[in-house]
């Protein structure tokens, strides 16, 4: 197979697959029944507005950012098991997407949420702030350190549980390329019965958001590794004309 | 080709502003935040303020909202290696930010400037716009909308994503509306979810 030709920031991107997301109306996921849209999206071309998007800059973030584990660290470490998370961002055509934003943030090992909103019984961990945040790299790759959040009980149906899971917001090279997404832990019995998870429209795409336990990147008496890759939507190939900007100076 | 499919969408959730805004959440962590105010007082173009609520099927706003914004300089131009029109980049200005709506009022609000009308496809010209994308719990997929203002009415009018609309009547729930406070101009924009008014929503 050929690799994929090489993009152009120019580019626009393929069409979105909607089928691949969960709709907006999920009655099994309560709260989206009044927050769901009930008309239709309207399709557009992409302009300017969409191919473009924010560009961040190394220097814009902290050396810590990325270590959930040091990065609110006070007078000690934060309680749980200590992960690494890693893995490559790319797009629908297998190419990296160098210099994407990842943002996480998650509950601490006992399921409890830094959040002047939650009120779960479980205890706020003194020393762990639950955030982090990271460029990928010119092959697409992330990585951060952190301890595996805890399960914790919502008011959905009344013993509804969500399984243990890190947030994750992207940013890539085009504002039609944000996601926000969760990511989940291989193995984890509370997966399968999470009304959250159950919006997801295929057993393939589910299978995408679980983490896998990766063996190769544990560091020996120190951390465990899962492995989480992420696709983004990807540039089409421009073949005649460019209609985004035509007549714009090239 | 082999196409890979893009990863699946899930809410942010309840607590979005823990990564996304975590001094909203209630703590510091980080040195540098991204914030709701896209100016300083080197950037070029007129002051404005955009705000509004969120407001869901039963007429109840959200208070746990999370809105990004991305829009052009006061020249018409983004910051992004992807625009190639012959405008002049503003060192002062990204164009980009994002605001939690106010746990009690459900307010949210930017602090920006007003953009400049932006090349559209063919050589058509767009109004002048801001783009949103709104997140929150019980929203599977970010919401994309765009924001236009109430004081451009013939840009407007010739404005080829507004036009291609097919309902004429839905095209009112894009544009926000000029105010103004202490000699800022504010525009509200509000944004329903459901309902007679729902707002248009773009798959982009």
């Amino acid at each position: 197979m050929h690799p994929p030709r090489s993009s152009a920031p120019t580019d626009e991107f393929l069409q979105r697959d909607t089928a691949l997301h969960a709709p907006a109306l999920t009655p099994g996921y309560k709260t989206s029944v009044l927050r769901s849209p009930r008309l239709a999206l309207i399709s557009i071309e992409q302009t300017l507005s969409e191919i473009t998007a924010p560009q961040f800059r190394p220097e814009e973030l902290g050396p810590l950012d990325h270590d959930l584990i040091l990065n609110y660290a006070k007078d000690g470490l934060p309680i749980g098991e200590r992960i690494i998370v890693h893995g490559f961002v790319r797009d629908e055509l297998g190419r990296p997407v160098p210099n994407a934003l990842v943002e996480v943030w998650q509950a601490n090992a006992g399921g409890r949420y830094r959040h002047r909103n939650d009120r779960y019984l479980a205890p706020i961990d003194p020393n762990f702030g639950g955030c982090g945040r990271m460029l990928t790299d010119a092959e697409g790759y992330y990585r951060y350190r952190t301890v595996k959040p805890g399960p914790y009980p919502w008011r959905n149906r009344i013993n509804d549980w969500r399984p243990a899971h890190i947030h994750y917001a992207i940013s890539g090279d085009g504002w039609c390329q944000r996601l926000i997404t969760q990511m989940y832990f291989e193995g984890d019995p509370l997966i399968a019965s999470c009304p959250i998870m159950q919006t997801v429209p295929t057993e393939e795409q589910a299978r995408g958001l679980i983490a896998l336990q990766d063996v190769s990147a544990f560091v020996p008496l120190d951390s465990r590794a899962y492995r989480f890759d992420i696709t983004l939507r990807g540039r089409r190939a421009t073949l005649f004309e460019n209609f985004v900007q035509a007549g714009a100076a090239a | 080709m082999n196409r890979f499919p893009e990863t699946s969408s899930q809410t942010g959730g309840p607590y979005v502003h823990i990564g996304l805004a975590p001094q909203q959440a209630g703590f510091d962590i980080f040195n540098n935040n991204f914030g709701n105010v896209l100016v300083d007082e080197r950037t070029e173009g007129q002051r404005i303020a955009i705000e509004g609520q969120v407001i869901d099927g039963s007429g109840t706003v959200l208070r746990d909202v999370l809105i990004e914004i991305w829009q052009a300089n006061a020249a018409g131009k983004y910051a992004h290696p992807g625009d190639l029109q012959a405008k002049a980049l503003d060192p002062h200005f990204r164009g980009w930010g994002r605001g939690g709506a106010d746990f009690e009022t459900g307010l949210w609000r930017f602090e920006t400037i007003k953009p400049g009308p932006v090349a559209g496809r063919k050589g058509q010209l767009q109004a002048p716009h801001i783009n949103l994308w709104i997140v929150a719990r019980g929203i599977n997929l970010g919401l994309n909308t765009r924001l236009y203002f109430s004081d451009e009415g013939g840009a407007n009018a010739a404005d080829p994503v507004l036009n291609g609309i097919e309902w004429a009547i839905r095209r009112k729930t894009l544009i926000a509306q000029r105010g103004e406070r202490d000699g800022l101009p504010v525009y509200r924009f509000d944004i329903r979810l459901q309902g007679e008014t729902e707002t248009v929503f773009f798959d982009i």
